[in-house]
């Protein structure tokens, strides 16, 4: 299943509804070419909602990260929310966890950035 | 493809398709083993990572060039080998994805993934390309019975 995203606003804050596999290739493409565009439209506030993402691979967490970074020096925020086990496992793991906001409900995620 | 009782091996093209099927491939395999959920996910994800490796940064997508890929159980051990025909690469300058200067960099995790998930991991470079030798100890009564299928 390759990966599909979905983009809504909430109280100003960009939610990315993520479904599939953030894998070298197509994956990371679709990740990284929907975050640019988010922050060239002014989007700055944004939520990457993982919880149906079944699969990473060290490019798709290197997406991530770069996403990350590219918001953060941008002036922006982004967040990661509901992850799945595999998905936090693997943060866990190469210590990512530590450098990324992860929030595990969609209210919270929204609040945290007023 | 070639495939003894114990051994299969595969020579796929250099391109990001054979990343996808070495990682199917591993996924039967090691589930025909009787390997558990999470392992099976360690051994598919380890096997991706080095034909990331192979393809990427070993033959760089060189249509002239092969990736082998063969998986055989030795023992209570699946023994996977993933060899490219690329120039070889230096271990010595592979950096600690953990250190606190490189978390933010979006590559160099695929080989710490690799000895994170599998149990033996040997590299053997030389000019003439790199070996990836993958090590998964056979654990529980499940998996002691089975061989590999095709």
């Amino acid at each position: 299943m390759t990966m599909k995203v979905g983009s809504r606003q909430v109280d100003g804050v960009t939610i990315v509804d993520c479904s599939g596999r953030i894998t070298l290739g197509e994956g990371s493409v679709i990740l990284r070419d929907t975050v640019r565009d988010l922050l060239s439209k002014g989007n700055k506030k944004i939520v990457l909602n993982l919880a149906d993402v079944n699969y990473i691979d060290s490019s798709g967490i290197g997406e991530l990260v770069s996403a990350f970074t590219t918001t953060k020096n941008q002036g922006g925020e982004l967040k990661l929310l509901n992850l799945t086990k595999k998905v936090n496992d693997l943060l866990q793991i190469t210590k990512l966890y530590t450098v990324f906001d992860v929030k595990d409900d969609e209210a919270s995620a929204v609040k945290s950035f007023k | 493809m070639a495939m003894t009782e114990q051994r299969v091996s595969y020579t796929l093209d250099s391109s990001l398709e054979t990343i996808d099927s070495a990682e199917e491939k591993a996924t039967r395999i090691a589930t025909e083993l009787g390997f558990g959920d999470d392992e099976v996910m360690q051994i598919s994800m380890a096997v991706r990572e080095g034909a990331v490796n192979a393809v990427l940064h070993g033959n760089a997508y060189a249509a002239d060039k092969k990736v082998t890929l063969a998986f055989e159980r030795t023992g209570n051990e699946l023994v996977i080998t993933i060899r490219d025909q690329g120039k070889g690469m230096d271990l010595s300058k592979i950096p600690n994805p953990l250190a606190p200067e490189n978390l933010l960099k979006t590559s160099g995790r695929g080989i710490f993934l690799m000895r994170s998930f599998m149990d033996i991991v040997e590299i053997r470079p030389s000019s003439t390309g790199t070996e990836l030798k993958l090590i998964k100890h056979v654990h529980g009564p499940t998996a002691g019975g089975k061989e590999a299928s095709q």
